[in-house]
């Protein structure tokens, strides 16, 4: 019997071949780390060919979890334990592994055949090269294969059932229940015994073999993490995304209408959406990206909540589209699920270079919303946010997310739906129209700049809109210069007029005299790595403040007085500086740009280090001064 | 894997259904249809001919005013819309059939046209067309065909004949144009019709039965543009020169034209095997062949296709009327029947707590 070791954290990567059905170990892992109420973070990664040759490098597909007893930000820097199919996965992954890591690798791969396919003259795990590291050579296909011996499957289809032995032992090791898996699988081959036969046999066999074993030592054990109350699950960020713009439909009262067509790594918000017909929800799977667009925009037009779902080259496509939508100042939400670009670039990888293009990315005078989702199950929120400012506004909203959130998950407090604000939409009706005067469908609510929303079969309300240049109020062609100019004046303002809550700091030396020497301004997705880099960097001694932008257009009312409240503001970003460049624009105050476009989300240490290189190498600026932030409120004073 | 859908078909005639009728005694007048708006296109444009055409048939239609939407793309054809006064919307180059999609999926209860050109329909826009039509989304295609870009100001189109000297082809086009018929029937339109401008009483019967077919349905319109293309269509309009062009399809008739009667000519299957072709009624009846009797409502949609290869740009001999009319399931009906079912074996429209279990999943943990 292995003795037990209590740890606060672990991370772990799973890694192998793209057919090895390492996404599928690791999603059940963690979601069986999920059930032990461990907090989570996790980091799919994995080739845009959907089987590359296989036990060749570019064919490596990993996925990696941090798990711990306290709040988890991230996925982890580096993997305290490898478990590697094959050579492949152990040659493309080592480099992250610090000296002293532990390595599972299944011995049975690492044929001659295998080796020579990446490289490898002799067996890393023969030659002594891995001396520094813990291995565990074990031969894990053909221990599967024997344990499914008495199942009479062939050879191959036997050894397909070797990640779940991975699977069962890993369970053992880390003390994880596997009833949940049991019944996944169950349901999953509810239709093929003798494949659900094997998957089991498999995870039993891996566990027992961890069991009986004395090849692990010690057993290790990572206690739960203090939690809210409530009940929680694992989340996707493209999960998330998809049941937050159900419910935002559901609580808004319009039935969801998408249009979308299949791209990585937005397809599966289409795929769980098309699952919901029961909630109300129709889905188009359109014959291109802007047929995508078209179809919401005209189910808008007739009084549909119009959602459409993409990445950075549709959202090229849908750009004339969207014109149009803010032309015709009908709701409608775009997601942008963020990949590495330009062109096809990195379709499996994240990045967070559509800023630009979400902002400015149509022709003419072309403003609207932008919202970003910054983890996995904040996409819920995001989704009824951007929902809210749609429909409030009448307007196209883009609601960015990325693809580390996409694929990304975490646990989530499930909100409960009867608690939810209910998001106000009306439609226009003919009682609306004073006495002898016609309908004016680009009359304003005086609040919001908003126009009615006007539906077919509405009688009394015929009208004719389109893409031409409306006269202001009655929405009649105008190629007049000064209603050009009030028009476009107008539909800027409408968007800058939008409500959007003041930009919350967390700074604990908002009362001390001398005050943080930085602050951290970030966006979207790199939320978790900022939060844990400034975490660390504030264990090292260092004062830094931390900001995170939900609304990227328009940006919060305070945001200039927040920025210029402190001697040096860092704005970390998966691109080239694409907030830096808005925030020095629109503010006229410097920020440090700190940025990497690897197609991987920041590791915490990267983002110490340029908090330290700030404050130590960046001369503060004369002109910063205090900022006071109290409940979301915010004050100044002059700086001491 | 594909499963049966198990949905139901739809008969003839029911292109209308589910859309509000007027009351009993109520009526529309062709005036109540006409917009404010000036009408700003060209004098002497066949777009004015069509317009009249539609404005004088949409009350017969029985509808109400206000569940009657035209949307429409770019081009000249596509301010059809703002003249008139009904819900229309001018949208983009090429893109109606996206947003006439959406708008049909998501609202049962309205009649949608599509109003486009050659220009918008088969060239910038023309793989929404097909699918569109592939799809038979319940959809009148109203597709203007003057065979020039107007707009644009005299550039060549997907329909103009090969060799076309414009602005952008002076020494020339050297594309081969396409056959808006054929390329219809090609998709499996299940409703294709070809027109004229200037025929108001041919044009207004294919109106009514395009109006009137569920799904989609794909009316050619031959029309002249007076100032980029005039007299494109003389042909079919002078009265002698059209008597030997114009094959007018009639259901259940044989394919016959020409003369004064009518009869000189038939339309027999061609004797290698594929297609058809023309001979005088003399010829058939001396060699034997039997004249082609037309039938629209094959869903083998050969016979059909090959009618519509006798047409050419040089407009040799050109069939008018309806090519084509099958019923087949239509999409928004598949879409929308596929939620409704999913609804009602839920026991209904998805509550709170439906939502609140459905955000849960099933691998949920509590805290207390």
């Amino acid at each position: 019997m292995a003795a037990t070791t209590s740890l606060d954290h672990v991370v772990i990567r799973f890694a192998g071949d793209s057919g090895d059905g390492m996404q599928l170990t690791g999603d059940r892992f963690t979601a069986e780390t999920a059930a032990m109420g461990n907090d989570l973070a996790t980091l799919p990664n994995f080739p845009a060919e959907i089987r590359a040759p296989q036990g060749t490098l570019p064919g490596v597909s990993s996925f990696q979890l941090q798990f711990a007893d306290h709040e988890v930000l991230t996925p982890g820097d580096s993997p305290d334990v490898l478990v590697a199919m094959n050579p492949a996965a152990l040659k493309a992954n080592l480099p992250d592994l610090p000296h002293g890591g532990t390595v599972i690798a299944d011995s049975d791969s690492f044929s001659r055949r295998n080796l020579t396919k990446v490289g490898y003259v002799s067996s890393p795990l023969e030659d002594g090269s891995l001396e520094s590291y813990r291995v565990h050579s074990v031969p894990l296909t053909s221990m599967t294969v024997t344990a499914l011996a008495e199942l009479g499957l062939g050879r191959k289809d036997a050894e397909r059932s070797t990640n779940m032995f991975a699977l069962g032992l890993l369970s053992w090791l880390y003390s994880r229940p596997t009833d949940g898996t049991r019944r996944f699988l169950g349901s999953k081959f509810a239709k093929r015994p003798e494949i659900l036969a094997a998957n089991l046999r498999a995870l039993e066999a891996g566990w027992a073999f961890g069991e009986t074993t004395e090849t692990f030592a010690v057993r290790y054990e990572v206690a739960p993490a203090p939690s809210r109350s409530g009940t929680f699950r694992n989340v996707t960020g493209n999960t998330a995304l998809a049941l937050g713009l159900a419910t935002a439909a559901h609580t808004s009262g319009l039935p969801l209408v998408l249009g979308s067509y299949p791209i990585t790594p937005a397809s599966d918000i289409l795929h769980t959406l098309s699952g919901l017909k029961r909630y109300g929800v129709t889905t188009l799977q359109a014959e291109d990206e802007i047929a995508g667009i078209g179809a919401a925009l005209g189910a808008a037009y007739g009084g549909a909540l119009g959602v459409t779902t993409t990445s950075g080259p549709g959202l090229s496509l849908k750009g004339e589209m969207l014109g149009l939508a803010v032309m015709l100042e009908l709701p409608l939400v775009l997601v942008d699920v963020q990949r590495g670009g330009p062109s096809t670039g990195l379709p499996t990888k994240t990045e967070q270079a559509d800023l630009m293009q979400a902002m400015f990315g149509r022709h003419g005078e072309a403003p609207l919303p932008i919202v970003a989702a910054s983890t996995p199950g904040d996409c819920f929120d995001a989704a009824v946010e951007a929902v809210r400012i749609a429909v409030t506004y009448m307007t196209p909203v883009i609601l960015l997310s990325d693809g580390y959130l996409a694929n990304g998950s975490e646990p989530w407090k499930v909100p409960d739906v009867a608690s939810l604000p209910r998001l106000r939409t009306r439609f226009a009706v003919a009682a609306d129209v004073p006495a002898q005067e016609s309908f004016r469908p680009y009359s304003r609510n005086p609040g919001t700049l908003a126009r009615p929303w006007a539906v077919p079969g509405t009688a009394g309300l015929e009208h004719r809109i389109g893409g031409l240049e409306k006269a202001d109020g009655t929405g009649e062609i105008s190629y007049d210069p000064d209603n050009h100019d009030r028009m476009v004046r107008l539909r800027a303002a409408k968007v800058d007029g939008v409500d959007v809550p003041d930009l919350d700091v967390d700074d604990p030396w908002s009362a001390d005299p001398d005050g943080a020497d930085l602050l951290v301004l970030g966006w979207g997705s790199t939320f978790g790595p900022i939060s844990a880099a400034v975490r660390k960097a504030r264990t090292g001694g260092s004062r830094v403040a931390q900001a995170h932008l939900r609304h990227m257009n328009p940006f919060p009312a305070n945001t200039g007085d927040v920025l210029r409240a402190y001697p040096r503001v860092l704005v970390p970003e998966m691109n080239l500086g694409q907030l830096s460049l808005l925030l020095r624009a629109r503010y006229l105050v410097d920020v440090i740009s700190h940025t990497n476009v690897r197609g991987l989300p920041f590791s915490s240490h990267e983002l110490v280090q340029a908090v330290d290189d700030a404050i130590t190498h960046a001369p503060p600026r004369t002109t910063a001064r205090r900022f006071g932030h109290v409940a979301g409120r915010t004050s100044q004073e002059a700086h001491a | 894997m594909s499963i049966e859908l198990g949905l139901p078909t739809v008969g003839p005639g029911q292109g209308l259904r589910g859309v509000p009728t007027l009351s009993e005694g109520e009526a529309l007048t062709r005036k109540q249809f006409v917009a404010d708006n000036e009408v700003r296109w060209c004098p002497g444009c066949g777009d004015y001919a069509v317009l009249a055409a539609v404005q004088g048939f949409l009350p017969d239609l029985g509808l109400r005013r206000e569940n009657i939407v035209f949307v429409s793309g770019i081009g000249c054809s596509s301010r059809f819309p703002y003249y008139l006064d009904t819900y229309g919307v001018h949208s983009i180059h090429g893109r109606a059939p996206t947003f006439a999609t959406g708008l049909a999926v998501a609202r049962p209860d309205l009649n949608v046209w599509v109003v486009t050109g050659d220009g918008d329909a088969l060239s910038i826009g023309a793989g929404h067309l097909l699918h569109t039509l592939r799809r038979n989304l319940n959809v009148t295609i109203l597709l203007f065909n003057n065979r020039i870009y107007g707009l644009t100001k005299g550039q060549y189109s997907p329909t103009s004949e090969t060799g076309k000297v414009t602005k952008s082809t002076p020494a020339g086009s050297v594309d081969g144009p396409f056959n808006p018929v054929s390329l219809a029937l090609g998709a499996e339109a299940t409703f294709v019709a070809r027109t004229l401008d200037s025929d108001r009483a041919h044009l207004t019967e294919v109106l009514r039965q395009a109006a009137e077919h569920r799904g989609s349905a794909l009316v050619e319109i031959y029309q002249n543009c007076p100032i980029f293309n005039d007299g494109a269509f003389d042909v079919l309009k002078d009265r002698d020169e059209s008597q030997a062009r114009l094959v007018r399809l009639r259901a259940g008739e044989e394919v016959a034209f020409g003369g004064t009667d009518g009869d000189a000519n038939v339309v027999v299957a061609r004797g290698d095997g594929g297609g058809v072709e023309v001979v005088s009624r003399d010829v058939a009846a001396a060699t034997g062949r039997s004249p082609v009797v037309h039938d629209p409502g094959t869903d083998d949609p050969s016979a059909q296709f090959a009618l519509s290869r006798l047409d050419d740009t040089a407009m040799g001999h050109v069939p008018l009327g309806v090519f084509r009319s099958v019923q087949r399931p239509v999409y928004d009906d598949l879409v929308r029947s596929q939620v409704d079912a999913a609804v009602s074996a839920a026991g209904g429209p998805a509550q709170d707590a439906d939502f609140t279990a459905l955000l849960a999943g099933h691998d949920t943990w509590t805290v207390d």
